[in-house]
């Protein structure tokens, strides 16, 4: 398996670079996977990745796009909480970009 | 991440000019975009397996187990042995050739080992070399040594295609083309080569109940979601019940439709639909999967997969099972399920508790599929639309492979849509119906790293879409399957943006008109309805 190093650790990815332990995720590695898409992240990129690690420690599955916008609405403002708002901050999207950088496994199945 | 190139770039690179070597001179190229990622170990480790390791598709060892090539062939004579009809589908094909350009991967991708008759052929000629007498004869009979290249090609081609049976419409002997690619995904199973976007689905399903590995109190939060929606959109609070025994009914749907969208959008879909009857039906966190990543990988694992939807209606005591709009789900359910993990005594034939209508064709099954449920309630006078409030919807029809070739299920979608619609217009003829064009990515592939063949695989239906567009401005276009609704999206926008993909459903939960809603102003994904756009921007 490919591993991505940060602050001189070594973390274990799959092929498209999604954490393969989400309990090993740290501040540093989601940084280390934005830099790797040219990315650096601001207070709204961190957000996001905070919301959806506490979702995914409550409910062991990234949200549906419904619970993510109206949550981050509720939590940040209106003007946070819509899909436009995410492509902006996450430009390969949501669900495969945020929850990569939040160390949340793949989603798979009919989606 | 790939890159996927431009559509033009992509079509232009279409070639259907054969190579001139014979085909088994001509060794497999694995080109990337084209092929999935290799099972992860712990995944096949959970549904127990054998011979799961850590390996990569892209490289060249694929740490096979030593003794692989016995495990093939023996895995081979006993599927042989079992099933009549893979031995006569080796048997009987003469190549007449009719099967060719029907494969929306060959039309695609140019590819010759994507004609049906060929992708069979891979097989064919290993069942000649170790099966038959004149298979001695070698390349002259057709028949070839199975190397760890040869299977790699099976490998290869035996995941490009979708099991969709557009071939077998057309073939004077009616071989199954799908049936030899499940024969082969089997085999291919035996030395721990699934892929990794089948084995997480099947892992997840087989442990927490469905695909997405969605958990009891997720599921039901997912509810709560859809349910404010609902309330927003139409004033009325729906109420479902989950798991509750002595229900009549017991509602069975894929998982994305409680997960993904626009798959939610059609289970709003039927939460109103069933509110609006006020059915006495329940949902399950146990059978919370209608579809079956089995189907894709063994016979044995299906049958496991599928073993809790009659366990869980026995469980909870109800009548009969109704399932929801789900394309491969319904191929299982209708074709194996009885005699899988039947005779399902513990049920009754189902009789609609509202139009008294009982489902003959569901009789042995017990499980009546949610087209042919509402289209009886249409039939007999029972629903109130409004079908102006999808007036800003041009819709067309995708059948399902699974729906339409696998049960016949053609008229009462149209039905449906119909009349709840004011526009609907028809794909061609030789595009819909049992000739149906396959999305591209069903039999579990609908994997992220090959979007390329994805595309290239819908190119077909896609046309279809862009003549209707074109003719008559059609802007929607509706299915009955959750792999449909995932992937229809994004292929559809690559080749031709600007229409949009829904389930039946959720245009019924748009016309349907329920006592004591509110004015609607929205449709069942929040964007205004015909005439109510300016009332959205004054607010």
């Amino acid at each position: 398996m490919p591993t991505l190093e940060s602050e001189g650790k070594s973390y274990e990815v799959d092929e498209e670079g999604y954490l393969l332990d989400w309990s090993q995720w740290t501040e540093g590695i989601a940084a280390v996977m934005a830099k790797g898409d040219g990315l650096d992240l601001s207070e709204e990129h961190w957000e996001v990745i905070k919301f959806l690690r506490d979702y995914f420690d409550k409910y062991q599955i990234a949200p549906m796009i419904k619970i993510l916008t109206k949550e981050l609405a509720k939590k940040y403002g209106k003007e946070k909480g819509n899909t436009k708002y995410l492509y902006e901050l996450y430009p390969a999207g949501p669900a495969k970009q945020a929850c990569r950088y939040a160390g949340l496994p793949k989603p798979t199945g009919c989606v | 991440m790939a890159i996927k190139p431009k559509p033009n770039e992509l079509l232009s690179g279409i070639n259907y000019k054969p190579p001139l070597k014979q085909w088994m001179d001509e060794p497999v190229e694995f080109k990337k975009g084209y092929y999935c990622y290799g099972a992860k170990p712990k995944n096949l480790e959970y549904i127990g397996f054998p011979n799961g390791r850590e390996w990569n598709s892209s490289e060249q060892d694929w740490k096979l187990v030593d003794n692989w090539k016995e495990i093939f062939l023996e895995g081979m004579e006993n599927l042989l042995k079992k099933f009549r009809s893979f031995r006569l589908f080796m048997d009987i094909c003469v190549r007449c050739g009719a099967c060719a350009d029907k494969c929306h991967f060959f039309i695609g991708t140019g590819d010759p080992k994507n004609m049906p008759v060929l992708r069979a052929e891979l097989l064919r000629s290993i069942y000649r070399r170790y099966f038959t007498v004149a298979g001695k004869l070698g390349k002259i009979a057709g028949a070839r040594d199975l190397t760890e290249d040869v299977f790699k090609e099976i490998w290869y081609y035996y995941y490009q295609c979708t099991e969709c049976r557009r071939c077998s419409v057309f073939c004077p002997y009616g071989i199954d083309q799908a049936e030899i690619t499940m024969m082969g995904r089997e085999l291919i199973n035996l030395l721990g080569c699934c892929t990794d976007w089948i084995s997480g689905p099947l892992a997840n399903c087989y442990r927490t109940g469905n695909h997405l590995g969605l958990q009891p109190h997720t599921i039901k939060s997912n509810f709560d979601y859809m349910l404010d929606d609902l309330e927003e959109h139409t004033g009325v609070r729906v109420e479902p019940t989950f798991n509750r025994k002595g229900a009549e009914i017991l509602f069975v749907t894929p998982s994305a439709d409680f997960f993904a969208e626009p798959g939610v959008f059609t289970c709003m879909g039927y939460l109103l639909l069933f509110h609006y009857l006020g059915l006495d039906y329940t949902w399950s966190t146990y059978a919370s999967e209608g579809g079956n990543f089995g189907l894709f990988t063994s016979n044995e694992m299906m049958k496991r997969l599928n073993s809790k939807i009659y366990a869980e209606s026995k469980r909870l005591g109800v009548k009969w099972i109704l399932g929801g709009e789900c394309g491969h789900m319904w191929r299982v359910l209708h074709q194996y399920m009885d005699t899988m993990n039947g005779p399902a005594d513990h049920l009754e034939a189902p009789v609609s508790p509202i139009t008294g209508t009982r489902f003959d064709n569901a009789k042995s099954t017990r499980m009546v599929h949610i087209a042919e449920f509402t289209a009886d309630l249409i039939k007999n006078g029972k629903l109130k639309f409004d079908p102006s409030r999808n007036d800003n919807l041009n819709v067309t029809f995708h059948d399902s492979c699974n729906t339409s070739r696998g049960m016949g299920i053609f008229e009462e979608p149209r039905y449906i849509i119909n009349s709840v619609c004011n526009h609907f217009h028809e794909m061609p003829d030789n595009t819909i119906r049992e000739n149906t064009f396959c999305c591209g990515s069903g039999s579990g592939l609908n994997a992220g790293e090959i979007e390329e063949l994805r595309m290239l695989g819908g190119l077909p239906r896609a046309h279809a879409v862009k003549y209707v567009k074109e003719k008559h401005g059609v802007n929607m276009l509706s299915c009955i399957c959750a792999i449909d609704r995932a992937v229809l999206p994004p292929m559809i926008d690559y080749w031709m943006p600007d229409v949009g993909v829904c389930g039946v459903h959720e245009l019924v939960g748009n016309a349907l008109i329920i006592p004591g809603e509110k004015e609607r102003e929205n449709n069942l994904r929040g964007e205004p309805l015909p005439g109510m756009e300016e009332k959205g921007e004054e607010e």
